[in-house]
């Protein structure tokens, strides 16, 4: 708790394997109500096996980790892990429009939880494609096939489809490494926007994206949180020397 | 550039165009290779076609309307309609049990099979492959027979036996085609649909199955051409009786076993022998057309 209000995500000690190779050491992280957290850092960072613990894909994988995750104070391994990614929703790196309709792809997650009214389903798909910034492009042809968009559009659905189960807390992983920069200005865009609404973690190789829109940002390398503060703070007056090397473009 | 020393250039162009050679040989040696298929398949066709194809015009219309197939009567019957009764209702059968099956065999092996134990299985599934049809045939009149008389058969040799011959043959192509029809799925799709909170069923229902639709139906059609073009073990299973089934423990006879049983009593040029090979074309044209539309679904998945 701080300042009487709840967590929405919070990392203590987090730590992880794959086999015995241990890929994250003491993480501890919060997200905050209503910021863009950005985790910044080194390919083999840690970062996206971070992400893998927040939604419990990491045992999917065939990793293990100790440690606590909190969503909203209650442990995530005393949430039913289908639950618990409803919540903490994902974007992975690649686009993927999955091989239906444009609206059967957002109204995938719905339906799943038993959404079976059209009318219901049909704001639900409009409030997601509109928060992405996609539907004035594919109002007209929401029948088409997820697959046939573009890059970036497929990667506007695919926020829209982590939307549509109304998540605490959105999580991107690189979203921009397949997509065009302007897409990836108007996704930026959006974020800011959601996150009056939500908390948003967004793991990034572009130091000038957390510069942009993340409120606080962490970096790591192999494995440990080098260094976390308010975004600004970090990239002007970092207190670690890798830090300060890392943000300044000397290695990376 | 230019301080780069002549003989060695020359050597390098002297070795180039030697494999140039090698590669416009091998080139060719493939183009033959592709060619040698087209042309057995052709000439498969002239062969049967030459015996069989005169007959199969002249006499279609009775082929198609009589059931009674008579051919050393006199004078004699050239009635198809219960042979083909026969094989379409052993292959339709067999399906009933083969599809659900191999499918289910083949999203377990692709999805939830830990990796240890999908070698193992894959490795039974194409030792099961190895087994050739005479032995079925083997299994079904000395075990599947007495099984279906305990359940109430009249004749344990029957449509249903030979059915269920026909589906553990195609069992290995459906499974092993299914798996890598699954398995071609992006692993994206995946993992877009478990971030969503869909459970594994619901990803295999919802998002896996339809995505690799094409080329699950690839590998119930290639099983059917399988099961049609199937002869010893129908032979020896399915009571070899010409009859059109009114339910699965009625014996029949289907096209392929009636060429086997029958044209080694033939004379060679006579009507019956003529309209054994016109069941030969009419077998080549069902299983091509299953064919056809197999490669017609592939094609469409590959341009989508």
């Amino acid at each position: 708790m701080v300042n009487g209000t709840v967590i929405p995500l919070e990392v203590r000690d987090l730590n992880a394997w794959y086999g015995t190779r241990q890929v994250l050491k003491n993480v501890s992280l919060a997200v905050r109500p209503n910021e863009i957290l950005g985790v910044i850092g080194p390919a083999g960072g840690g970062k996206t096996t971070m992400l893998t613990c927040l939604n419990r894909t990491l045992e999917l994988a065939g990793g293990r980790s100790e440690g606590i995750v909190r969503i909203e104070g209650e442990s995530v391994d005393k949430v039913d892990p289908n639950e618990l990614r409803r919540r903490v929703a994902m974007v992975l790196p690649l686009p993927v429009g999955l091989p239906m309709s444009i609206y059967d792809n957002v109204a995938f997650a719905p339906r799943m939880v038993g959404v079976t009214n059209r009318r219901e389903l049909d704001e639900i798909v409009e409030r997601c494609l509109t928060q992405a910034a996609l539907w004035d492009e594919v109002k007209d042809r929401l029948d088409q096939l997820g697959t046939r968009l573009s890059g970036g559009q497929q990667q506007r659905l695919t926020l829209a489809r982590a939307l549509s189960t109304e998540p605490e807390v959105l999580c991107l992983d690189e979203f921009s490494i397949a997509i065009d920069p302007v897409t990836t200005m108007r996704i930026e865009a959006v974020l800011v926007e959601l996150k009056k609404q939500i908390s948003i973690v967004l793991v990034t190789n572009l130091l000038q994206q957390a510069r942009r829109i993340a409120d606080r940002t962490a970096f790591m390398l192999l494995g440990s949180v080098i260094e976390e503060a308010p975004t600004e703070e970090l990239f002007e007056f970092p207190k670690d020397k890798r830090t300060h090397d890392y943000v300044n473009g000397k290695f990376g | 550039m230019s301080a780069v020393p002549t003989p060695r250039r020359k050597q390098r162009r002297v070795a180039s165009a030697a494999s140039r050679y090698t590669e416009k040989a091998i080139e060719a040696l493939i183009y033959l290779c592709g060619l040698s298929a087209i042309a057995f398949i052709v000439a498969i066709f002239v062969f049967i076609g030459r015996e069989g194809l005169g007959f199969l015009v002249t006499h279609l219309v009775e082929m198609l309307t009589s059931t009674d197939w008579s051919p050393t009567q006199d004078p004699p019957v050239f009635g198809i309609v219960a042979l083909l009764a026969g094989t379409f209702w052993c292959v339709g059968l067999s399906l009933v049990f083969s599809v659900p099956v191999g499918l289910g065999a083949a999203v377990f092996l692709s999805e939830f099979a830990p990796p240890r134990l999908r070698e193992g299985l894959k490795v039974i599934v194409e030792l099961l492959a190895a087994i050739p049809s005479v032995v079925w045939g083997f299994v079904g009149v000395m075990i599947i027979n007495p099984g279906l008389q305990a359940m109430g058969a009249r004749i344990g040799l029957n449509g249903l036996n030979g059915a269920i011959l026909l589906a553990l043959m195609t069992l290995p192509l459906l499974v092993s085609l299914g798996e890598d029809a699954l398995r071609a799925v992006p692993e994206t799709y995946r993992q877009a649909a478990i971030a969503m909170g869909a459970t594994r069923w619901e990803m295999v229902w919802r998002v896996l199955l339809p995505a690799a639709r094409r080329g699950l139906l690839v590998a119930v059609l290639l099983g059917v051409g399988r099961c049609v073009g199937e002869t010893m073990a129908v032979l020896m299973a399915t009571g070899h009786s010409i009859n059109i089934p009114k339910g699965p423990f009625d014996p029949v006879r289907t096209i392929t076993a009636t060429i086997a049983a029958e044209l080694g009593e033939t004379v060679r040029g006579d009507a019956h022998y003529q309209a054994l090979f016109a069941l030969g074309v009419l077998l080549f044209l069902i299983t091509m057309a299953v064919n056809f539309v197999a490669d017609f679904a592939l094609r469409g998945r590959r341009t989508r």
